[in-house]
């Protein structure tokens, strides 16, 4: 404890990498002068998987499961974003009732990952009733997504030149059916938010981002939105059926918490629109068009809307069919920019809140990072760490040289 | 002889200490349970709590390093102690507690203190920096209840003119239409004591996403245990002071009444549940402003109104 | 705007004391049940199968093995699936061009020794 106490009564707190109000391992030391947060170091880095180094040594078909993977939630735009990557260098056109199914499972997806959030934002404000409430009607997204896709979050539903699964009559009725009682749900949280005073008091000007430095930071997705940016690749830059469906943006003047739950709960309700829409007006057709397994050469960016925000890929091929180099930029990465600023000037009590308003997704964004400071720093490889490890061990006199560890 | 052993029974066995554990290790289990089903879950089974219980006593105890090693193992025992001898004062069985005198309302409120300060000593030597942060909310919220809970306790004494719980509960059963005077400081008074066990709205000292588990995040296995049972036998210790002072209904008959308090603490025990269920966790600013500004002033109001009172009944 | 106050569940909180809760009790009662459609198990039917190797080309985590023991006239196939490395995509279901593989809704594979993780098809 001296450690985090310093002589002028400031405390530094840390949260995370484990912390009961964070999803994933993430580190934030909050320096606090009584309740008031001061300053905010914001640390990332304790969850790289080396996501991008894989997809270069599989082939494009093993990548596309592997891209499926990077985010839990936003599964299915990753997989958007990479096949229509791919289909752009190879350069074929999908049919139109693929771009359809796309798009309802792409909807259905916001749905879920909305509902997962406001049950996450209630729980950190300590509203485990309603936590509870939301995460109990997000189940029926999720098994109409398992239903659809064949899974309840990793749906792979894509492929490369189309769609795996077809859509029928049973399956239309599902989805529209489920999609009325949810939008009877989204009423009630929308008239909760509305009028709970003490969600209202632990949600209204907390983690103020103003529309003028949302744009300084780059902030994607909802948290622009609610600072009043009218940004939404759905709209700026339709892609795939988007083209042909009417999207309005959701946009809130609150630039706080509070308007990034009411922006989120509004998104819900259009993508419902949206989903009837597409069901309504599914084209006929094939599903899928036979794209070749080696990618000419060249490169791309592809942007996706996730539910969390723009998701940007970029992807170069050489001609053969393992791919180049794949990028993949998740839309909390251009969000994390701004945490900082929206934490400073906060009570401890809204830490979390704040932490969760951006949807964070920790192993998503993290990328293998070397940090070269004027201090000593060496980089170390796998053999190096362990044995720096046995080394630290042995000052504690614990003797670690006997543990036998497969090599790698 | 038989009068002592009959005393010895009475302290340990029943309405004393086994009956305080047993019956709020019941009333842990029925919070829990209804918390569950009010958010339309399954809930645990009824012998969740004991088993908790259990499984800690059997833990190994970890006592930090830093920390104040006696006080860190004795301030469990004495949040139990100061629960346990508060309870022998407060009537279940009948109108009669089992000891009684004339002062004895002062000598329970402060007991009633004592369980707070253990957890806020215990949070502040455990010398890690939630717990130290826990237990300046501990005080913190002891600042925003305190002077509202104590006017609201005592101000149907006003009227009763006595310091005596039992002769409390007496002058009330014999004058059941006197209780709804006091229905104001009843409400003030549900809100307080939800305060003081730190349950939601009002559990930013012990706030789970934000500083962990606030002044006990130290705390592991035997030393945990008894905290942790003391915290229940707190709810137990408040819900029947709250069912002695503004639900006095009695009929005489012994058992009859006996029943009746079980169905009063039942009856609380909801009441605060559904407190727990319907609202969002209070910054401990807004709880501050919140006590002072809205109950402090109807429990005033309300002494105002009972000493006025006491003058015509 | 309308009128803002606390407890505005309360009547929804109660309401649901009455219903049937919404989750169930999954431990010691029975098998889990899924979706017609849900991807599990992959199975494999040898007769039409001509050890292509497409499947394990497009298997992104190496899960799955045809394996041949006898020679290439006359084969003795068998397949080997590791399902503790299996993500069960299924696209070896949509890469086999003589649709020897089908997926089955079996979904529950937990066991405390490692060695039964991988199974013979």
């Amino acid at each position: 404890m001296s450690e985090n106490i310093s002589n002028n009564n400031k405390i530094v707190l840390p949260i995370g990498p484990q912390h009961p109000s964070l999803d994933e391992p993430g580190r934030f030391d909050i320096t606090l002068e009584g309740e008031k947060v001061v300053n905010a170091v914001v640390g990332v880095g304790y969850n790289h998987r080396g996501l991008e180094k894989v997809c270069e040594s599989k082939n494009y078909i093993q990548d596309l499961y592997i891209i499926e993977r990077v985010c839990g939630i936003c599964s299915h735009s990753h997989s958007t974003a990479f096949c229509m990557a791919v289909e752009e260098l190879a350069g074929v056109t999908v049919p139109q009732r693929a771009e359809y199914i796309r798009v309802v499972v792409a909807e259905l997806e916001r749905l879920h990952s909305h509902l997962l959030w406001l049950g996450v934002a209630c729980h950190e404000i300590g509203f485990d009733t309603m936590f509870m409430y939301t995460w109990r009607d997000r189940e029926k997204v999720l098994d109409v997504l398992a239903t659809v896709g064949g899974n309840r979050v990793n749906y792979g539903i894509n492929t490369i030149g189309g769609v795996r699964r077809d859509f029928n009559e049973t399956i239309n009725s599902e989805i529209l059916k489920t999609v009325d009682s949810l939008e009877e749900d989204i009423k009630r949280y929308l008239e909760i938010a509305m009028t709970e005073t003490t969600l209202i008091s632990r949600l209204k000007s907390k983690g103020k981002l103003s529309h003028e430095d949302a744009l300084k930071y780059g902030a994607v997705g909802p948290v622009a939105r609610a600072a009043g940016i009218a940004i939404d690749i759905r709209v700026t830059e339709p892609y795939g059926a988007y083209k042909e469906i009417p999207v309005n943006v959701i946009t809130d003047t609150n630039e706080d918490v509070y308007g990034r739950t009411a922006v989120r709960i509004l998104e819900m309700q259009e993508s419902i629109n949206i989903i009837r829409y597409c069901i309504n007006n599914m084209p006929e057709g094939t599903l899928t068009v036979k794209v070749p397994r080696r990618i000419p050469a060249g490169e791309v960016i592809v942007r996706v809307e996730a539910p969390r925000g723009e998701d940007i890929h970029y992807l170069r091929s050489n001609g053969t069919d393992i791919p180049d180099r794949v990028r993949v930029r998740a839309p909390t990465e251009a969000n994390w920019h701004g945490m900082k600023h929206m934490l400073k000037g906060g009570n401890l009590a809204d830490v979390p809140i704040t932490i969760a308003a951006i949807d964070p997704c920790y192993s998503c964004t993290d990328r293998a990072i070397v940090i070269s400071s004027e201090k000593n720093t060496e980089v170390m490889d796998w053999r190096g760490l362990r044995r720096y490890g046995i080394d630290w061990y042995k000052k504690q006199n614990i003797d670690l040289t006997s543990l036998k560890i497969k090599e790698v | 002889m038989i009068e002592f052993l009959k005393i010895l029974c009475k302290l340990f066995i029943f309405p004393g200490f086994l009956f305080l554990s047993v019956y709020s290790f019941l009333l842990d289990f029925l919070d829990r349970k209804l918390y569950a089903r009010m958010q339309n879950r399954v809930g645990p089974p009824w012998y969740q709590p004991l088993a908790d219980f259990l499984k800690l006593i059997g833990k190994k105890t970890i006592i930090p390093a830093d920390a104040n090693a006696v006080i860190f193992s004795v301030m469990p025992l004495v949040s139990l102690a100061a629960v346990t001898v508060g309870f022998i004062y407060l009537p279940v069985l009948g109108k009669e507690a089992i000891f009684s005198f004339s002062g004895d309302f002062v000598i329970v409120l402060y007991l009633l203190a004592i369980p707070p300060l253990a957890a806020f000593l215990a949070g502040w030597y455990s010398r890690a920096v939630y717990s130290t942060i826990g237990a300046t909310r501990i005080l913190t919220q002891m600042f925003a209840y305190e002077v509202p809970l104590f006017i609201s306790v005592l101000a149907p004494t006003l009227i009763a003119g006595t310091w005596s719980i039992t002769e409390l509960t007496g002058f009330y059963a014999a004058h059941p239409l006197y209780i709804f005077i006091n229905l104001p400081v009843a409400i003030t008074a549900l809100i307080s004591f939800q305060c003081k066990l730190e349950r939601a709205p009002f559990d930013s000292p012990e706030a789970e996403t934000e500083i962990v588990s606030g002044a006990l995040v130290e705390y592991s296995g035997r030393l945990l245990a008894f905290f942790k049972l003391a915290h229940n036998c707190e709810l137990l210790f408040v819900i029947s002071l709250f069912s002695a002072i503004y639900l006095p209904f009695m009929t005489g008959i012994i058992w009859v009444d006996f029943i009746l308090y079980i169905v009063k603490t039942l009856f609380i025990l909801l009441l605060l549940i559904l407190m727990r269920v319907t609202m969002a966790r209070i910054e401990i600013n807004n709880t501050l402003n919140f006590c002072w500004k809205y109950l402090a002033p109807v429990t005033l109001g309300q002494v105002i109104l009972n000493l006025l009172l006491r003058g015509v009944l | 705007m309308k009128k803002t106050g606390p407890g505005r569940i309360t009547f929804r909180a109660i309401k649901n004391l009455f219903k049937k809760p919404a989750t169930t009790s999954y431990a010691g009662k029975g098998k889990p049940c899924v979706e017609k459609k849900y991807r599990g198990r992959i199975c494999y039917d040898k007769t039409d199968c001509i050890n292509c190797g497409l499947c394990m080309r497009d298997c992104p985590t190496g899960a799955l093995k045809i394996i041949n023991e006898g020679t290439k006239e006359d084969k003795k196939l068998k397949a080997v699936l590791n399902v503790g490395h299996c993500i069960f995509c299924c696209q070896c279901v949509d890469s086999c061009m003589k649709k020897c593989l089908t997926y089955s809704q079996d979904i529950d594979f937990a066991t405390t020794n490692k060695a039964d993780l991988t199974v013979e098809l």
